[in-house]
C-alpha cells in the first residue's frame, strides 16, 4: 500500500547528509532495553503497592501516546477514546465469562477494538476538527448506553472479572504487572516504526500542511483512518489491562470521559507531537496524582490547567523546551540535514519541518 | 392519544435543546471554535441561579435578569482572553483549551458542590398546573413557558443578527474576516459579542433545564454539550432554525425512546443522531455539506 507517491529527483548533492539524527541513537535503544529490564524484574524486588501504581502509570502512558498519534500527528482530536478503554475491557470481560483466561483475552481484546474502529471513523470521520471531536465523544456515550442493556454482562452496575478464582493474589500482581508492561511497551514500539515508515512521513506531511500533504499526492483520509485504527486498538488494549488489574468491570467507569482528558492533559504537558512527550507527561501525571490523591478531583482540576497553559503558552509541551536546547531525540523519527558536517543551528541545521516551517501556524 | 402526548411533549423538550445548541452553532459559526465546555458553563449558570434565589429570595422567573447578563459578560470576558489567544494559535488549541476547561469546570464544581442533583424550584403552581386537553394529554406549563422562551430566544438572535449594527458585523466578520477588518472592523470586539449570545442563551438554557430537571456537574457534558451537538448535526450545522429543528426531532425521538422503555431515552435520541450522520451528514436542513 503506497501512502505516498516515491519521489522522483534524486540529485546527487554531496556536501548535504540526510541523517535520522544528530547523535548516535545507538545508546538510547540500549538504555531504553535496559529500563524494560529492570522494570521487568520489578515484581521480585517491590511490594504490590509500588507495581500496582506502576500498572496505573502504564495505562496512562499507553492511553497517551495513542492520543498523541492521534492528535500530534494525524490532527484528530478525539474526546471520545474512552469508547475503546471501554470496549477492551467489555472484549475482555465478555471473553472471561465464556472460560477463557483474560490474559489469553487481552490480545483478542486489541484486535477487536482495532476491528470495532472501522465502523465508528465511518460514522465519525464526516465531520472535521470539532465537530469530529464531540462526536467521537458521542459514540462513546452511546456506546454505554448499548452496553448497559445488556443484563447478562452487568446492564448498568458492571460486573466482577471471572477467570481469576483460586488464583495465587502475588502471582496474579505480578502477571498483570508484565501484561500491562508488555502492553506500553508494545504500544510504544509500534508507534516508534509506524512513525519510521512512510505513513509517518505522510502523517508529518499532514500535521505540517495539510493542504500541502494532499496537493503532493498524500492519501490523507488513508492515513487517518490507519490511525484510527491503531489508536483504537491501543486504547482497547489499555482497557483490556484495566479490567484486569481492577477486577471488575463497571460501565461508566470505563466509559469515562476522565480516560480522554487524562490521556489528552499528560500528551499536552509533555509535548504533543513527540514520543518522548506522553512519556513525561505521564511522569508528571503520576505525581501529581499520587500527591493529591486525598484531594478527590483536585488533581484533575491542576492538570487541567496546566494544560490550558502549556497549549497557550509552551505549545512544545515540557518535551519541546528539552528538544529546544540540546536536539535530543530518544526515538528519531524525522530526518536531519547536515551541510558539510555542520551541525549546529546558526547554519540553519535543524528537522526539516522546522527548516521549513509550515504555514498557517 | 398517547403517542399524540408524546410527540406533544417531544416537541416542547426540543425547545429546551435548542437553547442548548444555538449557542454553539452561533459560536462555531462566527469563529470556528467548538466551545467543548458549552455544557458545562450552562451547569454554571444554573448554579449562579440557584444561589441568587438562595440569597436574595427574588422570584424564580426574575433570576433569569440577573445570570443571563452575568454569563453574557463572563463569554465575552472569557472570549477575549482565554478563547482569543488559544484561536490566536490554532484550532487544535482552542478544542485543548476548552475541554480543559470543561474537565476543569466539572471538577471544580464536583468538588465544591458535591456530586449532589439540585433543582430550581418554580413555586408550585407553574411546575404542577398543566394544561389537560382529554385524559391522555398533560402538558406541563412550564414546558410551555420555555419553549416560548426557546422561540422568543430564537427570534431575537435572529432580528439581532440580521437588523442590529452588531448583527451586521457578526455576519460580516463570519464571512470574511479580513474583508472585514479593512473595513474597520475589531473582529476581536466581534467575537467577543457573539460569545455573549452565545453564554447568554445557553445561560437561558442550563436555567430553564434546573426547572425543567435536575442539575448536576456531569449534566453539564453527559446532557447538555452531547444533546446540542446532536441538535446541531441533526439541523444542520450553521443554521438558526435548524437549531430548533434538530432540538425538536432530537426531544421526539428521546420521548419515543422513553414511552417503549423509560431507559431508552437518551439512546433513541443519539440513534437518530447517527442516523441523521450516515443519511445526511449536512443535516436537515442544509443544502450542501458545510462540515
Amino acid at each position: 500500500m503506497s501512502l505516498a507517491t516515491e519521489s522522483t529527483a534524486t540529485r546527487p548533492v554531496p556536501d548535504f547528509r540526510v541523517t535520522r539524527s544528530q547523535r548516535n541513537v545507538v545508546w538510547t535503544g540500549i538504555v531504553a532495553l535496559v529500563i524494560v529490564a529492570v522494570l521487568a524484574y520489578f515484581p521480585y524486588i517491590f511490594y504490590a503497592g509500588t507495581t500496582t501504581i506502576l500498572v496505573q502509570a502504564f495505562i496512562v502512558l499507553t492511553l497517551a501516546s495513542m492520543w498523541n498519534l492521534l492528535a500530534g500527528y494525524a490532527g484528530l482530536i478525539s474526546v471520545g477514546q474512552q469508547a475503546f478503554v471501554g470496549l477492551g475491557a467489555y472484549f475482555v470481560l465478555i471473553l472471561a465469562i465464556n472460560g477463557v483466561s483474560p490474559f489469553a483475552a487481552l490480545p483478542v481484546a486489541v484486535i477487536g477494538c482495532g476491528v470495532a474502529a472501522l465502523p465508528l471513523w465511518w460514522l465519525v470521520s464526516r465531520l472535521r476538527s470539532g465537530y469530529f471531536a464531540i462526536a467521537t465523544w458521542v459514540l462513546a456515550a452511546t456506546l454505554l448506553l448499548i452496553i448497559e442493556r445488556f443484563s447478562s454482562i452487568g446492564g448498568g452496575t458492571g460486573m466482577a472479572l471471572p477467570g481469576f478464582t483460586g488464583a495465587n493474589p502475588v502471582l496474579l500482581t505480578a502477571d498483570t504487572y508484565w501484561a500491562a508492561l508488555a502492553v506500553t511497551v508494545a504500544a510504544l514500539v509500534s508507534i516508534y516504526l509506524l512513525l519510521r515508515s512512510r505513513l509517518g512521513l505522510v502523517l508529518t506531511a499532514i500535521r505540517d500542511d495539510e493542504v500541502a500533504a494532499r496537493s503532493s499526492g498524500a492519501r490523507v483520509g488513508l492515513a487517518r483512518l490507519l490511525v484510527f485504527l491503531v489508536a483504537g486498538a491501543g486504547c482497547g488494549a489499555a482497557g483490556a489491562v484495566l479490567a484486569i488489574s481492577q477486577l471488575q468491570v463497571q460501565p461508566s467507569a470505563v466509559f469515562s470521559v476522565q480516560w480522554t482528558a487524562e490521556m489528552a492533559f499528560a500528551t499536552i504537558i509533555g509535548g504533543l507531537g513527540t514520543i518522548e512527550g506522553p512519556i513525561i507527561g505521564t511522569a508528571v501525571y503520576m505525581v501529581l496524582q499520587q500527591t493529591l490523591a486525598s484531594y478527590n478531583a483536585w488533581y484533575l482540576i491542576i492538570l487541567g490547567l496546566v494544560a490550558i497553559v502549556v497549549a497557550l503558552f509552551a505549545r512544545r509541551g515540557l518535551w519541546g523546551l528539552v528538544d529546544e536546547r540540546l536536539h535530543l531525540r530518544l526515538f528519531p523519527t524525522g530526518y536531519w540535514l547536515r551541510y558539510n558536517g555542520v551541525t549546529d543551528q546558526r547554519s540553519g541545521v535543524g528537522p526539516l519541518s522546522r527548516m521549513f516551517p509550515p504555514r498557517n501556524r | 392519544m398517547v403517542w399524540v402526548n408524546v410527540i406533544i411533549q417531544g416537541v416542547l423538550t426540543g425547545g429546551l435543546y435548542a437553547l442548548f445548541a444555538s449557542g454553539l452553532s452561533l459560536m462555531f459559526g462566527v469563529m470556528k471554535v467548538v466551545n467543548l465546555a458549552h455544557g458545562d458553563l450552562a451547569v454554571v449558570a444554573g448554579y449562579i441561579a440557584i444561589g441568587i434565589i438562595f440569597v436574595t429570595h427574588v422570584p424564580v422567573l426574575l433570576s433569569f435578569v440577573i445570570v443571563v447578563p452575568v454569563m453574557a459578560a463572563l463569554g465575552y470576558a472569557l472570549q477575549r482572553t482565554l478563547i482569543q489567544s488559544a484561536l490566536d494559535r490554532s484550532v487544535l488549541t482552542t478544542l485543548i483549551v476548552t475541554f480543559g476547561l470543561s474537565v476543569v469546570i466539572e471538577n471544580g464544581l464536583l468538588q465544591f458542590f458535591s456530586a449532589n442533583t439540585r433543582g430550581i424550584g418554580v413555586g408550585l403552581s407553574l411546575v404542577t398546573a398543566s394544561w389537560n386537553i382529554g385524559s391522555q394529554i398533560q402538558i406541563a406549563y412550564l414546558l410551555i413557558v420555555i419553549f416560548a422562551t426557546a422561540v422568543v430566544a430564537l427570534l431575537g438572535l435572529q432580528f439581532f443578527l440580521s437588523r442590529s449594527k452588531y448583527g451586521r458585523l457578526i455576519r460580516a466578520v463570519a464571512d470574511d474576516r479580513e474583508a472585514a477588518q479593512l473595513s474597520g472592523a475589531d473582529y476581536r470586539h466581534v467575537f467577543g459579542i457573539a460569545a455573549a449570545l452565545a453564554f447568554g442563551t445557553v445561560a437561558l438554557g442550563g436555567v430553564a433545564y434546573g426547572m425543567y430537571s435536575q442539575l448536576a456537574p456531569t449534566t453539564g457534558t453527559d446532557t447538555i454539550l452531547l444533546y446540542a451537538f446532536a441538535a446541531v448535526v441533526i439541523g444542520g450545522l450553521g443554521s438558526l432554525w435548524g437549531t430548533l429543528l434538530g432540538g425538536v426531532v432530537l426531544g421526539v425521538a428521546q420521548q419515543i425512546g422513553a414511552q417503549i422503555n423509560f431507559s431508552y431515552e437518551a439512546l433513541a435520541g443519539y440513534l437518530v443522531f447517527l442516523a441523521v450522520l450516515v443519511v445526511r451528514p449536512e443535516g436537515l436542513t442544509s443544502r450542501k455539506a458545510q462540515s
